[in-house]
């Protein structure tokens, strides 16, 4: 018997492919890595504490921070995440639990599918349509509005998505003790889906904390700190959005370094999200 | 409990000592000298010509026959002949698949029709446990995996709550194996003890009833012996309806077997009668494994 190896067309094909696979695994990688290492080699650099708590600068004034904008953003994901994420869990829990397979059910999940391909401005223009147009009024309510429309679609995806994962045995356990249903919901198939629906909300959040467009729209952008949630406020994404533009070094300087901090925020909360998941299993 | 019954290996020991260590691999012997008397215990489950269909497909075809209290009936059958079904029409599980519904007939327990649109189907379920085929814990603690059907009618009394966890725990051989850490996650269990967990959660809330879907069919020798010498013990207490694929199984621990074929009963009769004496030749050539 000859087993040595003899080079041949499928074998050549095979490593071809390897090597193909390889390739474009590290040109995914190329953007995203040098993303991170620009934003780190020009944001770091020129990060002062002080900019946490300070203003931002007048045109071609030296120093200041972006105090304001930090606290804008918190609150505005803040607002989004409290709007969308009881309704995202409750439509995630009536289409898994309450209408599984039924034509409703169909349609719904359909119009998030397609919701969580809007393109973010039109959740700026059409919350500035209801609220601002209406109101004469820029404002954080409205901003905080506009980025939950953009959370929602995430947020149901992927409650669905883990409530399905609970196997059903587990549910049936539950109902065969004499509980109905909402009481096997409460106490067995959300507390059994809860790291995965975390897992989900994380990604709505970092979703929302980069947009910038709704919130051009509906927030606006001030120089202030932030006083009522029926005023306009500073964000991080429009002030980077509004510094990088400007032909003075401080102000541009500061875009990296917004960008820097607002990278290190979503990361620090995913994994501060992730201890406390891992913590309470 | 401590009533004597000679069939069983457990019997000259309390049940507390039973569960530290696996006692043999010798197993009960089938058939009890007072049968005859304890074949005529009263009906506590009528199952009166039931038809059952799952959409377009009929599962189940005239199906009739009573089930005696205090008494271990077996279901016996290929895969597919409706066993389960008819199982799961007992403490209507079946309603949570579309399309199921019983066609024809009805199911009477202690004489109620528990088919009958103002019966309470979550009293039911109370009132009729059921232990499925893949050990099931919720990912909770062992405590409160216990405990679980209590806190569903809102029990809040602590001593109550222990009182029953120990009882329920006792009542299906782990207590000893699991009381210093009662509140630990039950996942952390072998097969079998989860499997005992399941048992002790269901009885927890004091059925009548225990419907065991293929309770051993995922557990090694060794636990499967440890769970059919619980349903021995059960037996004094609950009636005890069990689906198994495993003619030994039944052999052992049933009084009574219903052999089910496509979706009809073929045979039932005392568990000592078909597996020695069948009447039908079917039920004959299943028992024997010539089946086909």
């Amino acid at each position: 018997m000859d087993l040595t190896r003899k080079l041949r067309w499928r074998t050549i094909f095979s490593r071809g492919m390897d090597g193909l696979v390889g390739l474009l695994t590290l040109a995914a990688l190329v953007p995203l890595v040098s993303v991170l290492y620009m934003v780190i080699r020009k944001g770091a650099g020129n990060f002062r504490w002080s900019m946490l708590w300070e203003l931002p600068p007048a045109a071609g004034v030296e120093g200041g921070g972006f105090g304001n904008a930090l606290v804008g953003t918190l609150i505005l994901v803040g607002i989004g995440t409290l709007a969308s994420l009881p309704i995202g869990v409750l439509t995630a829990i009536f289409l898994t639990e309450y209408s599984l397979g039924s034509k409703s059910a169909r349609i719904i999940r359909f119009c998030a599918k397609i919701l969580s391909g809007l393109p973010s401005i039109l959740a700026g223009v059409f919350i500035f349509g209801v609220l601002v147009a209406t109101t004469r009024q820029f404002s954080v309510i409205a901003g905080g509005l506009a980025l939950g429309i953009l959370m929602l679609p995430i947020i149901i995806l992927a409650t669905e998505e883990a409530l399905l994962r609970v196997p059903r045995f587990l549910r049936e356990a539950s109902l065969a003790l004499g509980a109905n249903r909402t009481q096997t919901v409460l106490f067995i198939t959300l507390p059994a889906a809860g790291p995965a629906i975390i897992t989900g909300v994380m990604l709505a959040v970092a979703r929302a904390a980069g947009e910038t467009a709704p919130i051009i729209f509906t927030a606006l952008f001030t120089s202030y700190w932030i006083h009522s949630l029926t005023e306009p406020t500073a964000s991080m994404s429009v002030l980077i959005y509004n510094f990088a533009s400007v032909p003075y070094d401080n102000m541009v300087n500061m875009a990296w370094t917004a960008s820097f901090v607002l990278v290190l925020v979503v990361l620090v909360t995913n994994i501060v999200s992730h201890f406390v998941v891992n913590r309470s299993k | 409990m401590s009533q004597p019954q000679p069939t069983t290996i457990m019997d000259e020991t309390t049940p507390t000592l039973q569960t530290a260590e696996i006692t043999s691999m010798q197993v009960a012997a089938p058939i009890a000298s007072d049968k005859a008397a304890r074949l005529n215990a009263p009906t506590i489950i009528d199952i009166d010509k039931v038809d059952f269909h799952y959409g377009q497909n009929k599962a189940l075809h005239g199906i009739n026959f009573p089930i005696k209290e205090k008494l271990v009936t077996a279901f016996i059958g290929p895969s597919g002949c409706g066993k389960s079904t008819l199982l799961r029409c007992l403490n209507r599980m079946n309603d949570l698949v579309d399309g199921a519904r019983i066609g024809a007939g009805s199911i009477k327990i202690s004489g109620v029709d528990i088919y009958d649109p103002n019966v309470d189907v979550i009293e039911l379920r109370k009132r009729v446990g059921m232990v499925f085929q893949k050990s099931n814990p919720f990912p909770k603690s062992i405590y409160e995996n216990v405990v679980y059907g209590l806190r569903l009618q809102g029990v809040k009394d602590k001593t109550r709550l222990d009182e029953t966890v120990e009882r329920s725990l006792r009542g299906a051989a782990l207590w000893e194996e699991v009381r210093d850490r009662l509140h630990t996650s039950a996942l952390g269990l072998s097969g079998g003890q989860q499997q005992r967990l399941c048992i002790a959660r269901a009885i927890a809330v004091e059925p009548e009833i225990i419907l065991m879907d293929e309770p051993c069919s995922a557990l090694d020798p060794i636990a499967t012996v440890k769970v059919e010498e619980l349903i021995h013990e059960l037996k004094q207490d609950y009636t005890i309806v069990i689906v198994t694929h495993n003619m030994q199984q039944a052999g052992r621990c049933s009084d009574i077997t219903a052999f089910f074929y496509m979706g009809k009963l073929i045979e039932i009769d005392s568990t000592e009668k078909i597996f020695t004496n069948p009447g039908q030749k079917q039920t004959e050539d299943y028992i024997s494994g010539r089946f086909g």
